[in-house]
């Protein structure tokens, strides 16, 4: 007889409860499903970048390997940090729970689920603070609200802080000015102590730790990947342009994501700054060593950020460069802007950066010495100094997408859209609250651009696809851009799930498409070899 | 469509469509807040507008008897949404069903007073339809979160292809028209 198999009853499958969960927020461990955690980080990382408690282990097991006494390591963590870290510590006091920041997050917005809300992400830890370093906890315990410091909360913590792409909206909102990218900074630091961090933030940290970026592209791969996007340039413009590599007593070093130098549609992007740059005849030189702009060392702990920014300072002082660029890229900009100097600095040996085609003295990085790429191209195209062609880019209707980092975290605003006014004829902005320094994070930022958590990431990015969504209906926009290279890589599946027929692209793949170079050939594709319109091709 | 029923259903429309909201927003317990119904901004709480807007359009549709196919962006909106937040297949699809038991209650007293039972069970017939449909988006939905896995590791690995000669992409065509020139 076939085993009696028990089927829901009608109605059963559809039954909600309405009732709010039995437990306190406190008592409601962590699930983890597939989809919406990234796995964990891999021994060999962790080892290459002398990182504790190097072993392979799973988000999904039990048994997370933890050493014994994790508990002191924890606590002692939080003390060392409190006492080093000034704003740690008001952050932790402050907070008077008004819930200005609640709604602000893009994971809170798109799930519901209230510990995704600023306030209660902070939470999590500041509960484990107050039991353990204020009076208050200590003699009231949850009356004030504190908790131990127990497994479940371990993962709780892995849990959330690894569900906050350290953008910065809720910050914005926050009359304290209370950064809750800081609180997931240290949350991620501390479980860095005993071993926690994810495969996505792990391996690429040591990557850029033995080879110098992300990727672990090696020199001639480099070279050798520039070298075959110049190759596509002299095949749609007739131009040879002339990189170079580490060289001596160049004005300026160039330094981008890596990013940029494999994979669509970054290397468009990357192949626009070869075509501006040479179009300028720039003294410049690219690096094989400091051949990263970003910094995932910036999402597992101070030190190891401090680490993996050192090559910049560096590799400028050995090659004799005046001052540096950066490239198209979004959390490289808050390192950049403002740690880089405090680690670092001073960079006497570096000059305040002057643009040599306009003059202009970028005094914002006086300190840095160092300028965002569309700084410097909003420059040029302020004074003229550029032959454009923005017909070239009527097929495309463009929305931007301003990068939480550069906007929030370096207030660049102005410049990327005087870029693209001045090279698409189609420009359409998305809705005030969800732009500028309101921006919706991509939901993958902060290391958080895995493929295992795609769900997650489907979720995170929902309030900006959904603003997409908006301007795609109402003026057609059929292409996003972006000044960051995370977003160049996540952006896509965004858009594929949300918006199908939505593109993405760098600011400078738009520019030098409308660029008219001298002694060019009649262009009829664009860097994306597609035809232009009007020019032929399969039209 | 049984014209006594499709003026009780216009009637009773509104009532139906905000139960439905409540129905669908009660299966996120956690949101004890009340911000996926309360919040009206359209940007900052897309779940809510989405929600909201798409079953107005689903019922707007059914409620002229037209053909749904008319409703089918709006299904797609609110499935979307569905398909990939930690439901079970089950829990994500239980909204279309639920309008079956929201509708007779609201209906209430007049299905047997006023003799429209036969209208209702073609109506629910509708709804059968319309659970199909959403079916298919549904797994449409759970397929491409997997194809956006494999589109993304293609992306990332483009240019190492191209290098070794392991991919091309100008197609045939295009070699033919442009030597036609």
């Amino acid at each position: 007889m076939a085993p009696k198999v028990k089927l829901p009853k009608p109605g059963e499958l559809s039954q909600i409860d309405f009732k709010t969960p039995a437990t306190d927020w406190m008592d409601t461990p962590v699930e983890f499903k597939p989809g919406t955690y990234c796995w964990g980080a891999k021994e060999k990382d962790l080892l290459t970048l002398g990182l504790p408690n190097p072993r392979q282990w799973s988000p999904a097991d039990e048994d997370w390997k933890i050493p014994e006494g994790w508990e002191s390591t924890i606590l002692d963590g939080i003390a060392e940090r409190l006492s080093k870290y000034r704003s740690f510590k008001i952050f932790m006091d402050i907070c008077v729970r008004c819930g200005a920041c609640a709604d602000k997050c893009h994971f809170y917005i798109a799930t519901g689920d209230p510990k995704n809300m600023p306030v209660l992400r902070a939470e999590l830890l500041r509960s484990v603070y107050k039991k353990y370093f204020t009076k208050s906890g200590k003699f009231l315990g949850r009356l004030a609200g504190a908790r131990e410091l127990n497994m479940d909360v371990l993962k709780e913590w892995w849990s959330y802080f690894f569900q906050c792409t350290e953008c910065r909206r809720c910050s914005v909102f926050c009359p304290y000015g209370i950064d809750q990218a800081e609180v997931t900074i240290i949350g991620r630091e501390l479980l860095n102590l005993v071993g926690l961090n994810i495969d996505w933030i792990a391996g690429p940290a040591a990557a850029c730790y033995m080879k110098g970026n992300h990727l672990g592209l090696e020199p001639h791969a480099i070279t050798g990947n520039i070298e075959s996007m110049v190759d596509d340039i002299e095949d749609i413009t007739g131009i040879r342009v002339n990189p170079t590599f580490n060289r001596k007593g160049a004005e300026i070093m160039f330094v981008t994501p890596s990013g940029d130098l494999l994979g669509e549609p970054g290397v468009y992007t990357c192949m626009g700054y070869l075509m501006l740059f040479h179009e300028l005849g720039l003294d410049y030189t690219w690096s094989t060593y400091a051949s990263e702009g970003g910094n995932f060392g910036f999402f597992t702990s101070n030190e190891t950020a401090k680490r993996l920014n050192y090559k910049i300072y560096a590799e400028a002082k050995r090659l004799g460069v005046k001052y540096i660029i950066g490239g198209e890229c979004g959390h490289m900009w808050r390192v950049l802007n403002q740690y880089m100097d405090t680690w670092h600095g001073p960079a006497d040996f570096l000059e305040v950066p002057v643009s040599p085609i306009t003059g202009t003295v970028f005094e914002n990085a006086k300190s840095t010495k160092m300028i965002h790429i569309s700084e410097f191209t909003a420059d040029l195209i302020k004074h003229k100094k550029l032959n454009l062609d923005p017909t070239r880019n009527d097929h495309l209707k463009v929305t931007f997408h301003d990068s939480c980092n550069p906007s929030r975290g370096m207030g660049m605003l102005e410049e990327p859209r005087e870029i693209i006014k001045a090279v698409c004829n189609n420009f359409y902005e998305m809705p005030e609250n969800t732009i500028r320094e309101k921006t919706f994070c991509c939901g993958s930022g902060s290391g958080l651009n895995a493929s295992e958590n795609m769900e997650q990431r489907m979720r995170g990015g929902f309030p900006r696809a959904n603003a997409v969504k908006y301007v795609k209906e109402k003026h057609g926009v059929n292409m996003l851009a972006n000044v960051c290279a995370v977003d160049r890589a996540a952006l896509p599946a965004l858009m594929d799930y949300w918006n199908p027929g939505v593109g993405v692209t760098g600011v400078t793949e738009l520019v030098a498409n409308a660029l008219v170079m001298k002694g060019e050939k009649e262009r009829t594709t664009n860097l994306r070899f597609e035809d232009l319109p009007g020019k032929g091709g399969n039209e | 469509m049984d014209i006594k029923f499709n003026e009780f259903l216009k009637e009773k429309k509104s009532d139906i469509s905000k139960r439905w909201l409540e129905v669908i927003l009660a299966s996120y317990p956690n949101d004890k807040s009340g911000f996926l119904m309360n919040q009206q901004d359209r940007f900052a709480n897309p779940i809510g507008y989405t929600f909201s807007t798409g079953i107005d359009g689903i019922l707007e549709v059914l409620v002229k008897g037209e053909d749904f196919s008319e409703s089918i962006s709006f299904l797609e909106d609110i499935i979307k949404v569905r398909a990939i937040q930690d439901f079970s297949p089950s829990k994500a699809m239980a909204f279309i069903f639920q309008l079956k038991t929201i509708v007779r209650e609201a209906l209430g007293k007049d299905i047997g007073q006023s003799q429209i039972d036969l209208a209702l069970l073609e109506f629910e017939s509708k709804i059968d339809d319309l659970a199909l449909t959403a079916f298919d988006i549904y797994v449409k939905c759970r397929e491409q979160i997997y194809e956006l896995r494999t589109d993304e590791l293609k992306r990332m690995t483009f240019t190492l292809l191209k290098k070794a000669n392991l991919m091309s992409e100008i197609p045939v065509q295009e070699f033919e028209h442009k030597d036609q020139k």
